[in-house]
């Protein structure tokens, strides 16, 4: 089933040949992917996920500043009623970190080395999981998680 | 659910941006809403090769008008694959001016493969934007040549933007949209040979041209041109001589949306492929 997702680039860091190859692999699983560019406050994400009705929005941050950036993402798609709307994360977020990400809200973290296709599975589950009213949104029940 | 609509556009009209963009979602997956015409609506469609940078000078432009007070909405064309489906739209990373503030929408649009990059529902986009309020309505084509002309079928004001080296004079002696524009833009003025693209232009309309149309520079890195090109719009009359071709270019989207999303195309092509009826029997199962 073909979704319109939000890839985008929080804060300052430069670094997107990870963001176009995820872009690139969702538009040729059939996915609609709007691609913000660098360096966007959360406030700017927000507003694109929302003026382009997307379902879903994946961060990719390699800057460090993730624990920062995430939640801010996190918190104002829920204070702007979006929390139907589904985060997931990739770029390098160590392993220590990543349990508090999950408990704000964020249902994937994908980090280097991950196959494109491990991601298109995780839409395609995303999918079923909001057409059958289950927990996926960031403001839903936290808990289920990608894998 | 007719009910229930009609309070989504209420709350749309009152300034809901979410509320809006679920609408553009229903009318992009053909659902048809309450809505008739509304007022009298402001269209520039904006076309142009691919990369001659189009969306970085609408970026400018909304900018300038929503300094002044304007309400700008652009819908942002870009083409989908023919063999995912799926799309990359990334017009809007340079327009990013547009992310902050309540006075500029915009909304990513894939062609989903539709002929000549425009599908019929963008009229009722046109109707909501204006209803809800956006006085300036902005279409970025997709990157098109020179016969794409159903832009003029939406838009009721043309500018078609170039770039300086793309060509000798004949390209600009050829017939198409650049008989069409109301204003012609050549971008990128700072590089060299803007001027002679210019004046080609310019040159080439002198023999035919019977409505005066525009030939402006801007350059988006030393932000020369854009006031006055605002100005040149605003300026700007609808020209009536193209009612008739508006009309044939709205009927044509509507036939080739209606050809496309008939439920027996993929059974027709595959009798048309093997051979088992021609062009003529085929159209008939129209």
């Amino acid at each position: 089933m073909s979704m319109r997702i939000v890839i985008a680039k929080p804060g300052l860091d430069g670094h997107d040949r990870g963001a176009k190859v995820i872009a690139r692999a969702l538009r040729d699983a059939g996915h609609e992917v709007i691609y913000t560019g660098l360096r966007r406050k959360p406030s700017e994400i927000v507003r694109v996920v929302m003026d382009e009705d997307a379902v879903a929005v994946g961060l990719s941050t390699l800057s460090g500043a993730h624990n920062v950036l995430i939640p801010k993402v996190c918190q104002e798609l829920i204070s702007n009623n979006m929390g139907d709307v589904i985060v997931f994360a990739g770029g390098i977020i160590p392993e220590s970190d990543r349990e508090y990400l999950y408990s704000i809200g964020v249902r994937a973290i994908f980090g280097p080395g991950t196959k494109t296709s491990s991601i298109i599975d995780f839409l395609d589950t995303i999918s079923e999981r909001r057409n059958s009213n289950l927990d996926v949104g960031v403001g839903d029940k936290k808990g289920w998680r990608w894998p | 659910m007719a009910l229930s609509i009609d309070k989504n556009i209420s709350l749309a009209k009152k300034g809901n941006r979410r509320e809006l963009a679920r609408l553009l979602t229903l009318i992009e997956s053909g659902k048809k809403l309450p809505i008739k015409e509304y007022g009298n609506p402001w269209v520039l469609g904006v076309t142009g090769p691919p990369g001659v940078g189009k969306s970085t000078l609408i970026g400018l432009m909304i900018k300038k008008w929503a300094s002044r007070g304007d309400k700008v909405a652009v819908l942002a064309i870009d083409p989908s694959s023919p063999k995912s489906g799926g799309a990359l739209l990334g017009d809007r990373m340079r327009m990013t001016s547009a992310d902050i503030g309540e006075s500029v929408f915009i909304r990513s649009l894939a062609t989903r493969n539709h002929p000549g990059g425009l599908m019929p529902f963008v009229d009722q986009m046109i109707t909501l934007l204006t209803y809800c309020g956006w006085n300036k309505v902005v279409i970025e084509t997709v990157g098109s040549g020179q016969s794409e002309i159903r832009i003029v079928a939406f838009a009721n004001r043309i500018m078609l933007v170039d770039g300086p080296d793309r060509g000798d004079i004949i390209q600009a002696e050829k017939a198409g949209i650049i008989e069409l524009a109301d204003l012609i833009v050549i971008n990128k003025s700072d590089l060299p040979n803007a001027d002679s693209a210019a004046n080609s232009i310019k040159n080439s309309l002198e023999l035919s041209n019977t409505k005066n149309t525009v030939v402006m520079q801007t350059s988006a890195i030393d932000k020369s041109g854009i006031s006055e090109l605002i100005e040149e719009l605003d300026n700007l009359e609808v020209d009536k001589a193209r009612n008739i071709l508006r009309t044939k270019e709205k009927l044509i989207s509507a036939w080739d949306y209606k050809l496309l999303s008939n439920p027996d195309i993929d059974e027709i092509l595959l009798d048309l492929e093997s051979g088992a009826i021609n062009l003529e029997e085929s159209l008939r199962k129209f």
